[in-house]
């Protein structure tokens, strides 16, 4: 924008419309930016209500009209994780998202490497099973695998929540590292395979290196994934094994609801997943999409 | 669904097959597949036949006295002709009709704003920010709805206060109830939205896109006669994606109602959970998931053959 125009109050047809063109710009711009306030403001409000009323007293979280500036206090932190014991659910919820994340790369990242190098029959529908895996609702497997946990006396253990958590978190590995393993080029592997490599060597020291930045963007995804899994643990857990987000709910069973302490609870839950999503960011919509949309 | 991709494992059925499939045991992609495909058989195919055995017999925890007689397709009639399966089916429908124009309708602002290029700092910020609603936990989604929809100390009533409108019991009206949950699904899912069709937007060659910019500044313009066709894929994954997720919809809704006041809200993953878990009719259920099963197998066919036709 030209400072000429500024100072030329003139009524010249030429910088008159200048003028126009350059309001309307500015009308634009400044649209452009409530919208995007608004889409900002929207997203983090709740969020911002769910973290200010866990550090607020039990008086100020019911007060009316809700209170925005307080004292914060991290009562309520130690409150739910030593007294309610939502340490111990979180603990559970870390050995069974990271199991279930270790146990998905450990047999995904082969799948995925066949996937995208070899070819053999039947190898599409294959690749849409996994992808069909994603669709089925929990409800359908909770229903049969409570029976199964039951009689294999499996109940309220981390093993039935890991093997059931794979069957979201090893499709999203399959999917993603399929993508990853495909860029790379394919004549590495076959110079290797000229010098004599074996398939799994070529696999193991050329391609599964060169694919660790998908390989950790997936494992991400998988623990996020399992992390965040409600209805499996709800049905398959009682005591001993519950996860954070049963923890979360069993606030509910009470008259005065402790809000401070469920609001607590949830900010432990879902700050490191806000982390974990902030780190994959760039690739959420894939990993949400099964890779069909970059 | 798995047709013939895995071979057999036994050694007497190997020789006949090895003349007839390229893909043999021998080969290395079978060794490679093996346990993948071995693990996803057992804990994702395995239940699935054992719910699709239970569906054919009277099951019902409860009352295991008699056994689980074999009742053919009782459980199925039985469930058809329930007006509270087919009520549970139904919110879901509706409830996917009124939410889904709504976050695709938002979502596409977002993306809109997004993919402008001017006020970088605004725009990382709301970036940012659209990450937190889909990375939220859904069973806290619903417990964060609970509090801000509470009739006394909620901040919604409270806002809502400005406007004169008076406090509304939110989570104990079967209307207002309904919309609440809509609102935090909208909360939460409109930036899955919005980031996929800002993706399609991004794919506009940016040439034609100057050119159609100094032509118009219509935004309306240049969405409908250039962008638009970039936005069909998207869109198509956003419609079949989020109708298999509003099967599947559990957490938020059970945190915060469990399916209630009465029956308002309670969808169809709900029913079928009360109906295996607190009335114990594990045969009922069994064919209320297997027919939920058929439905999301058709829309895991159409997410194949309209979003993958390109893919493998």
């Amino acid at each position: 924008m030209s400072t000429s125009t500024d100072t030329s109050t003139s009524a010249l047809p030429l910088s008159l419309r200048a003028r126009r063109a350059r309001n309307a710009r500015r009308r634009a711009t400044l649209w452009h930016a409530i919208g995007l306030l608004i889409v900002f403001l929207s997203s983090v409000f709740p969020f911002y209500w769910m973290v200010t009323t866990s550090l607020k007293s039990q008086a100020d979280a019911l007060a009316v009209p809700p209170v925005w500036f307080f004292t914060p206090t991290i009562a309520h932190y130690t409150d739910a994780l030593f007294e309610h014991d939502v340490a111990q659910s979180l603990l559970n919820s870390l050995i069974v998202a990271s199991s279930a994340t270790f146990l998905s790369i450990l047999l995904g990242t082969p799948a995925a490497y066949a996937l995208a190098r070899f070819e053999f029959r039947g190898k599409e529908d294959l690749w849409f099973w996994f992808i069909s895996n994603r669709m089925v609702s929990p409800v359908v497997l909770a229903v049969p695998f409570f029976l199964i946990a039951t009689k294999l006396d499996l109940v309220d253990t981390h093993i039935v929540l890991i093997l059931l958590y794979l069957t979201f978190s090893l499709p999203i590995v399959v999917w993603i590292c399929t993508d990853q393993f495909r860029n790379i080029p394919v004549e590495l592997d076959e110079a290797a395979r000229l010098d004599g490599a074996s398939p799994w060597r070529v696999f193991w020291r050329i391609n599964l290196p060169l694919a660790m930045p998908g390989i950790v963007v997936s494992a991400i995804f998988a623990f996020i994934f399992s992390w965040n899994d409600l209805l499996y643990a709800l049905v398959l857990t009682r005591t001993d094994a519950i996860t954070s987000p049963v923890a979360a709910t069993s606030y509910m069973s009470g008259y005065e609801l402790p809000w401070g302490e469920i609001m607590a609870t949830g900010t432990l839950i879902v700050l490191p997943m806000v982390v974990f999503a902030l780190a994959v960011s760039g690739r959420l919509v894939q990993g949400l999409t099964m890779g069909a949309v970059k | 669904m798995l047709k013939s991709t895995v071979p057999p494992a036994t050694g007497a059925a190997r020789a006949p097959r090895r003349a007839r499939f390229r893909f043999m045991p021998r080969s290395p992609a079978f060794w490679f597949l093996f346990p993948a495909v071995a693990a996803l058989a057992i804990i994702g195919i395995y239940p699935l036949l054992l719910a699709l055995y239970n569906s054919f017999h009277r099951y019902k925890l409860a009352d295991l006295a008699g056994g689980t007689p074999f009742v053919g397709l009782d459980n199925y009639t039985a469930t058809l002709a329930d007006p509270s399966f087919w009520g549970a089916l139904g919110r879901t429908v509706l409830f996917l009709c009124m939410t889904l124009p709504i976050e695709i309708a938002l979502g596409l602002f977002a993306a809109l704003m997004l993919h402008r290029t001017a006020l970088p700092w605004l725009r990382v910020a709301a970036r940012v920010g659209l990450v937190i609603p889909m990375a939220t936990t859904y069973a806290v989604v619903g417990l964060i709805g609970r509090l801000i929809f509470n009739r006394q100390f909620g901040v919604v009533n409270y806002l809502l206060s400005f406007f004169g409108i008076p406090p509304l019991d939110w989570l104990a009206d079967p209307t207002l109830a309904v919309i609440s949950v809509m609102i935090m699904d909208i909360w939460q899912w409109t930036p899955f939205c919005a980031l996929i069709l800002l993706a399609g937007l991004a794919m506009v060659p940016k040439e034609a896109e100057e050119a159609a910019r100094l032509e118009t500044p219509k935004w309306s313009k240049i969405l409908w006669h250039l962008q638009r066709p970039y936005l069909l894929p998207g869109l198509t994954a956003i419609l079949i994606l989020r109708s298999a997720d509003m099967l599947k919809m559990f957490d938020a809704v059970f945190t915060m109602t469990r399916g209630g006041p009465g029956t308002a809200t309670e969808f169809i993953s709900i029913y079928i959970q009360r109906v295996a878990f607190r009335l114990f009719d594990q045969g009922m259920a069994s064919a209320q998931a297997i027919l939920l099963l058929i439905l999301t197998i058709m829309l895991s066919r159409l997410y194949i053959r309209f979003v993958y036709r390109e893919a493998v």
